[in-house]
């Protein structure tokens, strides 16, 4: 079967759960082989191995840290030009896109972005068909490539991570970085600070607040934690310092896909509805009858948040 | 220093944007089109750091007639001039093929010391179109910037990502694509609108670029779409209003979808 070459996406070692929606993925579709750049791989061996990687290929030199993502892009091409998988998944985040693309230019090959799902080709040929949300959600998207390897970039939350142990054979490659990869050099690194909560895109279960908090985002956050869910945040919010960046949701933010998302305070405006809309479960508690959101929600509550939300909090605590 | 802001014109996204029936791209003709927003960021961005010193900046564009309309904003927000690629053998351009066009183009408009991009088209929104001009043109690329400064010849950038954040620094040339956390940008002022009237703009066509139309298009797209369906709306479920306990029936639902 061909290989699938899944590009780990880590810190340290620490591989994040979209790494292991793609092994479960790539599993579909051929046999997963993962690459893995920088430091921790002795780390990321395990997960790896328990979402069915069957092979690992591993290149760790200093240049992969020390500038922006153009020696991935390199290490990355090399190892599919010896390779030559069937397939290459990346994950759809800011790194994942730019590696993408230089990777499309240096193998000549075509390239699909923001997959939520991704399925054998019907040529059986070892191909690979997408499924595609665009136009904020409005439509569903089926394509391929056509030229070259196909590169995809899925979305956090395209699969339910599924087991399947093995013990990755690892392969040391050695890659020696180009003058053109050393461009952009990257002077200092500060990671986020962890809340605690379950990360955005990853949550089974998010928050979100919007202008209606006036800045005040406890009730939100209490819900958040009541439900073991992560808190997200409009665009008005972030914009009036009320809540981080990287917790905004929407077409300039985070795409959240989870069981269940609750808007307090939000109307519903395209831009953050392209976020969620594919969200299982939509509830929805805003004090105008007449915001957009209702449209789309499973259950909505028209009230103010401020008292909505602490009484949920009590009830729930009431009940366990 | 010659500065480039990249701005793509696409179909206004508060409209019913949909595909077009017979080759599922884009419907560029049923929906009014407008200077893509995020890309208002990159121009506001250029003028900018045109604004501290001796600076031109051109705002480029490939699409078809009706792109004219990015340009046109572009000057009258403050570009200095336009260059836009109009070619009919490009419609259905890929991003790959886009990349390879823009990166002819730069190339000809020449000495560019940085090119300023939006994040994302809010049509396509690929994010990947800067990432394959830095390939092709072997420069610099800081992707998703959310602060950033020239000076020496250095460009030095804050970049968000997801479990970081990063300080970067590269050597001009560079591209730069920033967020729409970057600035507040302008709106073109009664002067900008009149003075955009007498600003240069070069259109370009395929044989400008020695670009063999036939690499480029539909029939040449490196991806193929096979089928389109349009989602479902949603339907709304149970609207309750609050009377004083709306918290309690609130939770009643989630209980009742096992979120509780
Ligand atoms: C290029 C571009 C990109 C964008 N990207 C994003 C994005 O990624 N994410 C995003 O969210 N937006 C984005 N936006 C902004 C978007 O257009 C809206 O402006 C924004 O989503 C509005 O946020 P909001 O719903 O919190 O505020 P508003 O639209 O002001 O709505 C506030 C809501 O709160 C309700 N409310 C007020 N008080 C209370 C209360 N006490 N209790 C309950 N309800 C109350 C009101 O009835 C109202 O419905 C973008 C815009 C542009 C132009
Ligand atoms: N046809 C185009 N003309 C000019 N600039 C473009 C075009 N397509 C993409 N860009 C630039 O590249 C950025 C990212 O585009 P994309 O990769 O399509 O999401 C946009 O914000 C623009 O600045």
């Amino acid at each position: 079967m061909a290989e699938i070459l899944v590009l780990v996406d880590h810190v340290d070692g620490d591989v994040r759960k979209t790494t292991t929606e793609l092994l479960t993925l790539a599993r579909r579709v051929g046999e997963p082989a993962a690459v893995f750049l920088g430091p921790g791989y002795d780390v990321a061996k395990e997960t790896l191995g328990r979402f069915g990687a069957a092979k690992a290929y591993v290149v760790d030199t200093p240049e992969l840290d020390e500038y922006l993502v153009a020696p991935k892009a390199e290490a990355l091409a090399q190892i599919a030009g010896e390779v030559r998988p069937a397939a290459v998944l990346l994950t759809s985040n800011a790194d994942g896109k730019e590696i993408a693309g230089r990777l499309a230019v240096k193998l000549g090959s075509g390239l699909i972005t923001d997959a939520v799902d991704v399925a054998p080709g019907d040529g059986g040929d070892g191909g690979v068909t997408t499924t595609q949300s665009v136009f904020a959600g409005g439509y569903t998207v089926a394509a391929r490539v056509n030229v070259g390897t196909p590169i995809v970039t899925v979305k956090p939350n395209a699969a339910t991570p599924e087991p399947a142990e093995v013990t990755p054979v690892d392969e040391k490659v050695d890659v020696s970085i180009s003058e053109s990869a050393r461009k952009a050099r990257v002077v200092e690194r500060t990671p986020r600070v962890a809340t605690g909560r379950p990360e955005l895109t990853e949550a089974g279960v998010v928050v979100s607040g919007g202008r209606g908090t006036a800045g005040d985002f406890v009730p939100v956050e209490a819900m958040a934690d009541a439900l073991g869910g992560a808190v997200g945040a409009s665009r008005a919010a972030v914009d009036s310092g009320w809540y981080p960046h990287a917790y905004q949701v929407g077409q300039t933010g985070k795409t959240v896909s989870p069981q269940l998302y609750l808007a307090a305070g939000i109307s519903g405006a395209i831009q953050h509805r392209a976020g969620m809309q594919t969200s299982k479960t939509i509830v929805v508690v805003n004090k105008d009858a007449e915001a957009p959101i209702f449209a789309m929600a499973d259950f909505g509550v028209v009230g103010d948040l401020h008292t909505v939300l602490p009484q949920a909090v009590e009830e729930i605590r009431s009940r366990s | 220093m010659k500065i480039v802001a990249l701005v793509k014109h696409v179909p206004d996204a508060t409209a019913e944007r949909t595909f077009d029936d017979a080759d599922h791209t884009t419907d560029r003709t049923g929906v009014d089109g407008l200077l893509s927003e995020l890309d208002e960021y990159a121009i506001e961005s250029a003028l900018t750091v045109a604004d501290g010193g001796d600076a031109e900046v051109v705002a480029l564009t490939m699409g078809p007639s009706g792109a004219a309309d990015a340009i046109k904003k572009a000057l009258q927000m403050g570009a200095d001039s336009g260059v836009h690629i109009s070619d009919d053998a490009l419609h259905g351009s890929d991003a790959p093929a886009t990349a390879r066009v823009l990166a002819a183009a730069l190339r000809r408009i020449g000495d560019v010391d940085l090119v300023l991009t939006g994040m994302a088209s809010t049509d396509g929104g690929m994010s990947v179109v800067p990432a394959m001009l830095a390939e092709h043109l072997d420069l610099a690329h800081v992707g998703f910037v959310g602060e950033f400064s020239v000076d020496d010849g250095t460009v030095r950038c804050r970049r968000d990502g997801d479990t970081a954040s990063e300080s970067v620094e590269a050597a001009l040339p560079a591209i730069v694509s920033v967020t729409d956390q970057i600035n507040e940008p302008r709106y073109p002022s009664f002067k900008g609108i009149m003075a955009a009237k007498k600003k240069p703009v070069e259109t370009l066509s395929l044989a400008d670029l020695d670009i063999d139309p036939s690499t480029v298009g539909l029939a040449a797209a490196t991806s193929v779409v096979d089928e389109v369906t349009k989602r479902p709306e949603r339907t709304q479920g149970e609207i309750v209003t609050d009377e004083g306990d709306g918290g309690t029936r609130l939770v009643e639902y989630l209980a009742a979808q096992k979120f509780v």
